[in-house]
C-alpha cells in the first residue's frame, strides 16, 4: 500500500462533520496494551488519515446513493461502550445451542465468562504469540487494502483507525476444524460506541466453519449503539471456509460491517448472510479471486419493515483465471422500509473463463417500501460467462390460489409463501442447527409480522441498468 | 350434491363457457371428455373460484349452497376438492406444512378436533405410501422437482387427506404410465362412497377403463353437446370429436 504517493493525490481534507471529528477523539481515547505489534500503531494512524480524507457519504456519492448515515448523528459525543453484565439466562434463551467453539463478545470486549476457552490458532490480538504476531502483520488490513482506493469504504477505514485489539483465527495447514467457530456479538442497547475487528487466516489446505451471530439486549432505548466491523479473512490454497453471518440487532442498533475475503488458488468460500433492517444497516462483502480455481457461492436473505433500513453492497472481483462465482439474495420490504441491493462484480482483464452469476429477487409488502436493486457490472475479459438478474414482485398468484383451493386462507397462504422465498435459500446452509434455528426464527418473524406479508402492489425504483 | 345451471363465463374477456349445465347426484362419478380447449380446466377453475375466472351468468350450488358467493378456500373447506391438471410447485414450503395447514383448515371447519403433529405425520405418510409417493416426498417443497407422475399422486394424496365430498380431476391421467394410472385409479376407487361424486376430466379413454363411470359427458365450445355411458367414451377414442362438433354445433 502505497498511501504516501495516494495521498498526494487526493484533495486537502474537507471540513470533517462532528460526527468525523468526534470519531477521531475516541482513537485517540484508546489505550493498546504493551503487547500490540508495531503494525497496529502503522494501521491505525494511517486510517485514521485516510478517514479523515475520505468523502463523507451522501445522495452524491456513488456507494451511498440510496442509504443515509444521518443516524450516526445520535453519536456525535457517544463514548465507548462498556461492557455491560449480561441478563441472566441470555446466552440459553437467545443464542444457537451449537456444538461449536463460542466467543462472546459484549460491547466490542470478550466475555469469558459466557465464552469458551480458546483453542490453539484462536487468540485476542493483545495475547498473540510469536506466530499470531507473524500473521496479523503479514494480513491485518492487507485484506481489506487490497481493493483499489477509490473503491474502499470509509468505514473500514474508521474500524481499523479503532483497532485497539481483535481476534485473529489462524487455521493450520491441512487442518481441519471439527467444530464450527461460533462467534457472538452483543450489543446492549446503551447509546455507546463499539468496534470490533477479526483476522482469519485459514493455511493451504484447511477447512472451517464460521458463524457470526450479532444481536442486542434490550430493546427500549430509541438509540442503542453503534457498532462498526471488521472481518477480514484470508482463504489459502485449496483451504475452504463456510462463513455465516446474521446480523440480527434490535432496530434502533446502527451498524456498518465489512466482510473482506481473498481467495488464494482453488480455495473454496461458501459464504450466508441474513439481516434485519435497523435504523442504520449497512454490509459490504468484498470478495476476491486473487489465484486461479477459486470459487465462491454467496447467498443471502434480507428483511426490513417499520422504518428499517438495510442495505448490502457486495463486490465479486474476479482478478485471475477460471474462477466462479455464485450469488443469490433475496429480500422482503414492508411497511415505509428500505432496501438496497448494490451487486458489482468485476471481471479483470486476465480474468478469461470466469462463470460469474448473480440473482436478486425481492418482495415488496407495501407501497410505501422501497428496494433499490443495482447490479453492476464491470467486464475486461471477453471469454466469460455472466449472468445476473433481478427482479421485484409480489406473491406468485397461482400459489396462492393452489394454496387457497386446498382451505387455507389468504393471509395464512401469503404467510407460507413469503416464509417459503426466503426458506428456499436456507436449504444450502451447512450446519444442520443453524438452519433449524433460522428456519425457527423465520417462522416466528412471519407469525408475529404482518407486515411482511401483505401484498400491496409496489412501487418500483429498479437500477438504470436493470 | 352439484347442479351447474346455464353457465356462461369469461377469462381475459373471451367467453369460453357457453350456457353450460351438469347435474351431479351424491355417488356419481361423471367424466367430462372433449377437445383441447373446450373449456374443460375452465369448469374446474371457476367452480373452484380462480381469480380471472368471471362468471356472466348462470349458477352452481354445491350442496344447497351458490358456490359463486364463497371464497376459494370456503369452497375448499366445504368439501369441493380439484385435483390440478398443473400442480403448483411452491419451493421452500414443505409439502407436510402445506398437508397439515389444509387438513387443519378443513378439519376446523368441520368441527373436528385438532390433529397434533405426530398423529398428522402418521396419516400423511400412511396416505403417501397408497399413492405409492416416497414418504421423503414429505419433506421436500411442495412439487418442487417432483415428476409429472408424481405431482399427481401429491394431488391425490391430498384428496385422500382432505376426503371431499366432489372431487374433479382434472386430466390427473394424462402423462402417466399404465403403473401411476393404476396408482391413481385405485386411490379413487378406495374413496368412492354413496356420499362422494366425482367429475372426472380426461383426454383419454383408458383411464375410464379403471374409474367407470356413471355418465360420460363431452364438452365442446363450452358446453356439453353430448351425454351417455361409459360406451360413448369408446366411440370417441375411436371416431375423435369432429363428428360431435360437426352434429352438435
Ligand atoms: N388464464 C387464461 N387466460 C387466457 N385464456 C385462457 C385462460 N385459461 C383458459 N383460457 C382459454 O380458454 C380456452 C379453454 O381453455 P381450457 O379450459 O384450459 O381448455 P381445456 O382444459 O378443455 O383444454 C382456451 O382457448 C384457452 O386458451
Ligand atoms: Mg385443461
Amino acid at each position: 500500500m502505497s498511501d504516501a504517493i495516494v495521498n498526494r493525490r487526493q484533495s486537502l481534507p474537507a471540513v470533517m462533520n462532528p460526527f468525523q471529528q468526534h470519531a477521531l477523539v475516541l482513537a485517540g481515547q484508546q489505550v493498546l496494551s504493551d503487547g500490540q505489534s508495531a503494525i497496529l500503531q502503522t494501521l491505525r494512524q494511517q486510517c485514521a488519515e485516510n478517514f479523515k480524507r475520505a468523502t463523507w457519504p451522501g445522495r452524491k456519492v456513488e456507494h451511498w446513493k440510496y442509504t443515509s448515515v444521518q443516524a450516526l448523528k445520535a453519536y456525535e459525543s457517544a463514548g465507548w461502550a462498556t461492557p455491560a453484565n449480561l441478563p441472566e439466562g441470555f446466552c440459553s434463551e437467545r443464542l444457537m445451542t451449537l456444538n461449536a467453539t463460542r466467543l462472546v463478545f459484549v460491547d466490542g470486549a470478550l466475555d469469558l465468562a459466557a465464552s469458551d476457552s480458546m483453542p490453539a490458532g484462536i487468540s485476542l490480538f493483545s495475547e498473540a504469540n510469536a506466530l499470531a504476531t507473524q500473521l496479523i502483520s503479514s494480513h491485518l488490513g492487507k485484506i481489506a487494502g487490497s481493493v483499489d482506493l477509490s473503491r474502499r469504504n470509509l468505514f473500514a477505514a474508521l474500524n481499523s483507525a479503532w483497532t485497539a485489539d481483535g481476534l485473529l483465527i489462524h487455521v493450520a495447514q491441512n487442518v481441519i476444524l471439527e467444530k464450527p467457530i461460533y462467534l457472538v456479538y452483543i450489543n446492549t442497547g446503551s447509546k455507546a460506541v463499539a468496534n470490533q475487528r477479526n483476522l482469519v487466516v485459514m493455511e493451504q489446505g484447511a477447512n472451517a466453519q464460521l458463524i457470526e451471530h450479532f444481536l442486542s439486549t434490550s430493546a427500549e432505548a430509541p438509540d442503542s449503539g453503534f457498532v462498526n466491523t471488521l472481518t477480514e479473512i484470508h482463504i489459502g490454497q485449496n483451504a475452504q471456509l463456510h462463513h455465516t453471518r446474521l446480523n440480527l440487532e434490535h432496530e434502533s442498533a446502527a451498524h456498518v460491517g465489512a466482510v473482506h475475503v481473498n481467495l488464494m488458488r482453488d480455495a473454496v468460500f461458501n459464504g450466508f448472510t441474513v439481516a434485519e433492517g435497523s435504523k442504520l444497516k449497512r454490509l459490504d462483502y468484498q470478495l476476491n479471486h486473487c489465484g486461479q480455481g477459486a470459487s465462491l457461492n454467496f447467498d443471502g436473505v434480507y428483511l426490513a419493515r417499520h422504518d428499517q433500513l438495510v442495505d448490502y453492497h457486495t463486490c465479486i472481483e474476479h482478478r485471475v483465471p477460471h474462477c466462479t462465482s455464485q450469488q443469490a439474495f433475496r429480500g422482503i420490504v414492508g411497511d415505509k422500509a428500505k432496501a438496497v441491493f448494490n451487486g458489482r462484480i468485476h471481471i479483470f482483464q486476465d480474468a478469461q473463463k470466469t462463470l460469474a452469476e448473480m440473482n436478486n429477487r425481492n418482495l415488496l409488502t407495501s407501497d410505501t417500501a422501497e428496494i433499490n436493486t443495482k447490479p453492476e457490472l464491470e467486464i475486461y475479459a471477453d471469454d466469460v460467462k455472466c449472468a445476473h438478474g433481478a427482479t421485484i414482485s409480489q406473491l406468485d398468484d397461482t400459489a396462492l390460489y393452489y394454496l387457497q383451493s386446498r382451505g387455507i386462507c389468504p393471509s395464512q397462504a401469503r404467510m407460507m409463501l413469503s416464509f417459503g422465498f426466503i426458506n428456499e435459500l436456507l436449504s444450502g446452509l451447512p450446519v444442520e442447527d443453524v438452519k433449524l434455528w433460522l428456519e425457527n426464527w423465520l417462522r416466528n418473524r412471519f407469525s408475529e409480522n404482518r407486515s411482511l406479508v401483505s401484498d400491496i402492489k409496489p412501487r418500483v425504483n429498479a437500477g438504470a441498468d436493470l | 350434491m352439484l347442479e351447474i345451471h346455464e353457465l356462461f363465463a369469461k377469462v381475459e374477456g373471451k367467453q369460453i363457457l357457453n350456457g353450460l349445465s351438469l347435474s351431479i347426484k351424491p355417488g356419481e362419478v361423471h367424466a367430462i371428455m372433449g377437445p383441447n380447449g373446450s373449456g374443460k380446466s375452465t369448469l374446474g377453475n371457476v367452480l373452484t373460484g380462480r381469480s380471472g375466472y368471471e362468471v356472466i351468468s348462470g349458477d352452481a350450488k354445491f350442496n344447497g349452497k351458490n358456490l359463486f358467493d364463497l371464497e376459494v378456500e370456503e369452497r375448499a373447506r366445504d368439501g369441493l376438492f380439484l385435483a390440478f391438471q398443473y400442480p403448483v410447485e411452491i419451493p421452500g414450503v414443505s409439502n407436510m406444512e402445506f398437508l397439515k395447514a389444509s387438513v387443519d383448515a378443513r378439519r376446523k371447519h368441520l368441527g373436528l378436533p385438532d390433529l397434533s403433529s405426530f398423529d398428522f405425520m402418521k396419516l400423511a405418510r400412511e396416505s403417501s405410501q397408497k399413492v405409492s409417493l416416497d414418504p421423503a416426498f414429505l419433506k421436500r417443497g411442495v412439487n418442487e422437482g417432483f415428476s409429472g407422475g408424481e405431482k399427481k399422486r401429491n394431488e391425490i394424496m391430498q384428496m385422500m387427506l382432505l376426503e371431499p365430498s366432489l372431487c374433479i380431476l382434472d386430466e390427473t391421467d394424462s402423462g402417466l404410465d399404465i403403473d401411476a394410472l393404476q396408482v391413481v385409479a385405485a386411490g379413487v376407487n378406495a374413496m368412492r362412497s354413496p356420499a362422494r361424486s366425482f367429475i372426472v376430466v380426461t383426454h383419454y379413454q383408458r383411464l375410464l377403463d379403471y374409474i367407470v363411470p356413471d355418465y360420460v359427458h363431452v364438452l365442446s365450445h363450452g358446453k356439453i353437446v353430448r351425454t351417455g355411458d361409459k360406451e360413448l367414451a369408446k366411440e370417441l377414442e375411436a371416431k375423435g370429436y369432429g363428428w360431435l362438433e360437426e352434429e352438435g354445433v
